[in-house]
């Protein structure tokens, strides 16, 4: 942990904030996040994570503030300038296109194309294809048939294609938004194993998580939301789940 | 397993019942209707739903992309006028294909420009597709009509009408097929024993189906079609440039249009601001008898096909029944509300 500490951080954000009308949803937020390192993100709901992570993925433009991605300063106009520079999302919505198949949901907006009849450029589905069956082996996910719609999927699989899909892209940070919501107790564990896996790979992950348990399990500090503020941030050996609830929800159960 | 086969069997029914319905109108007309089942005839339908056709291809775009586009028809007649007016321009002697490709380029990039400010503003300023194509409805109906002075303009130009209605290949018994004209040193009463194929409006329509067929299932572009049409959201987030594809999808639509526009100046040798009036619905209605969804997301170019093949074959049939033609208008619109109980049923089944 020290040794990483030395490191620079992969990704830095300084007096981030985000109004939407008068609310102001992410008010001046600092954090850092070290390579190889998992952050778990946490507060009540409306207490700002999703709209923190989604100015750092580009989705949202910020009021204020400063994106720093392995030292640069970055300004993110739009998600594929987020992805360009290595900043995979998983959305807690998903953002699948339900009447697309898997394999098009993996590859949306970066499809790998090939020459056809001469001068034109057509999507390269077999590619795709044969990439996105590597990927989901690689992550010990069975997907029978890739080529149905993602409507046609269960819960599970259709998370299973958003988590292939920023596994991909080889990240250089990885945000989840509560990745494990929709999934089954087997599945849970394949993905609290895939943060693991990233962790390995030096790759830094933020997760948000409502389950505390989750993110005892793979985080290695934990930063609070309340109320668009950042309130706390703990390494996670150094707190206990009651300290975190208490944060989450204001200290008043401390006080009482 | 078996709680999927009702949806199974939904989906294919759902898939196929346009054919089968266009197969059973054309065995039911062929039965009933003396000459309809003759090369000449099903030509003729070929010949005839082409300006459709080709407006229908752009609209499926637009359609499945969850957008809408109520502005064809008269983008179409306004293209036609431009088209008619920079024809009809053009000094005498001047070459007859120089002419058709000014008309061409004309009522081409006049026609771009509606779509290209729908595009603009459905993307940019976030007004509802249906609003915005609604009042360029207006102002390609006024500018066509102020353009023209209120009037269809003629356009006598030698030999401009044999582009609209010529043929491919001409065959005459004793001297086997002719390419583009009929057989040199036939004449008078024999030119009536000479038999065309492949009338050019139907060529030209075959091209540009199998080009927007191309560009919706292979291109990037039309993936990005659909996945705007499917969760517009996700496209974004995806990266997706949505804002680009968008003033693309609206301009192709008013450059299909535009080109139907053209295409009637060579078949009907005018220009008219109303030439397209009747084709808007027309369209919308191929798109959607095709199995294209309203709602976005999904459709083919194949299914805008058929669906244009059975709004042209029930008018053809009915005429040549002799049924009154205002029972065409009536047939057309059962057609379209039986797609979409078909569309609806299929949802049921799987969900």
């Amino acid at each position: 942990m020290d040794e990483q500490r030395r490191e620079h951080p992969a990704l830095q954000v300084v007096g981030l904030t985000k109004r939407f009308g008068g609310l102001t949803a992410v008010d001046n937020v600092d954090m850092e996040v070290y390579p190889g390192e998992v952050v778990g993100l946490i507060g009540d709901n409306g207490a700002g994570k999703s709209t923190l992570i989604k100015m750092i993925s580009g989705v949202y433009r910020p009021d204020g503030g400063k994106i720093f991605l392995e030292g640069q300063e970055t300004t993110f106009v739009s998600p594929l300038e987020a992805r360009r520079l290595g900043v995979e999302t998983i959305y807690q919505d998903l953002a699948l296109c339900e009447n697309l198949d898997a394999t098009a949901n993996i590859f949306l907006g970066r499809e790998p194309m090939r020459r056809s009849l001469g001068l034109l450029k057509a999507v390269d589905r077999k590619h795709m294809l044969a990439e996105s069956r590597s990927v989901l082996d690689r992550l010990d996910i069975h997907i029978p048939d890739l080529s149905r719609p993602i409507r046609e999927m269960s819960g599970g699989q259709r998370q299973a294609v958003a988590i292939a899909r920023a596994v991909y892209w080889n990240a250089r940070l990885m945000i989840m938004d509560e990745p494990t919501a929709a999934l089954g107790v087997p599945e849970q564990r394949k993905v609290l194993h895939l943060v693991h896996t990233l962790r390995e790979q030096n790759v830094p992950v933020i997760i948000i998580s409502h389950n505390l348990q989750d993110v005892f399990a793979v985080a290695d500090r934990v930063v609070v939301m309340r109320r668009g503020k950042k309130v706390a941030e703990r390494p996670i050996q150094e707190t206990t789940m009651d300290e975190l609830v208490s944060l989450m929800v204001g200290g008043s159960l401390l006080e009482e | 397993m078996s709680g999927n086969n009702p949806a199974h069997l939904m989906r294919t029914l759902s898939r196929i019942w346009a054919w089968l319905f266009l197969l059973a109108l054309v065995i039911f007309f062929s039965l009933t209707g003396e000459g309809f089942f003759s090369l000449f005839n099903l030509q003729a339908i070929g010949a005839n739903v082409a300006i459709l056709l080709i407006m229908a291809l752009g609209q499926t775009f637009v359609i499945i992309s969850a957008g809408i586009d109520l502005s064809t028809g008269f983008v179409m007649g306004l293209a036609s006028v431009a088209g008619a007016m920079a024809m009809t321009a053009l000094p005498p002697g001047t070459p007859l294909p120089l002419i058709a490709l000014t008309g061409l380029a004309v009522g081409l990039g006049v026609g771009l420009i509606p779509g290209l400010v729908n595009g603009l503003i459905i993307a940019k300023l976030k007004v509802p597709a249906f609003i915005v194509t609604l009042g360029m409805f207006g102002i390609a109906r006024g500018a066509g009509f102020l353009l023209s002075g209120g009037m269809p303009l003629p356009v006598s130009i030698q030999g401009l009408g044999r582009i609209g209605n010529g043929y491919l290949f001409y065959y005459y018994p004793s001297q086997g097929l002719s390419f583009l004209n009929p057989p040199a040193g036939v004449t008078g009463v024999e030119l009536r024993q000479v038999t065309g194929i492949l009338p050019h409006p139907l060529t030209f329509a075959v091209i540009l189906v199998l080009a927007a067929h191309w560009l919706l299932k292979h291109s990037r572009f039309g993936l990005h079609t659909y996945a705007i049409g499917g969760n517009q959201e996700a496209a974004i987030r995806a990266g997706i440039p949505v804002d680009r594809r968008t003033v693309a999808l609206y301009m192709l639509s008013a450059g299909t249009a535009a080109l139907a526009g053209v295409l009637y100046n060579m078949r009907f040798t005018n220009g008219a601001a109303n030439s397209g009036e009747a084709l808007l619905l027309d369209s919308i209605a191929a798109v959607v008898i095709g199995g294209a969804s309203l709602f976005g997301g999904e459709g083919t170019i194949i299914g805008t096909v058929i669906g244009a093949l059975i709004i042209a074959v029930i008018q053809n049939g009915l005429v040549i029944l002799g049924i009154n033609p205002f029972w065409q208008f009536v047939a057309v619109g059962v057609v379209i509300i039986l797609a979409v109980l078909v569309d609806q049923a299929k949802e049921q089944v799987a969900s």
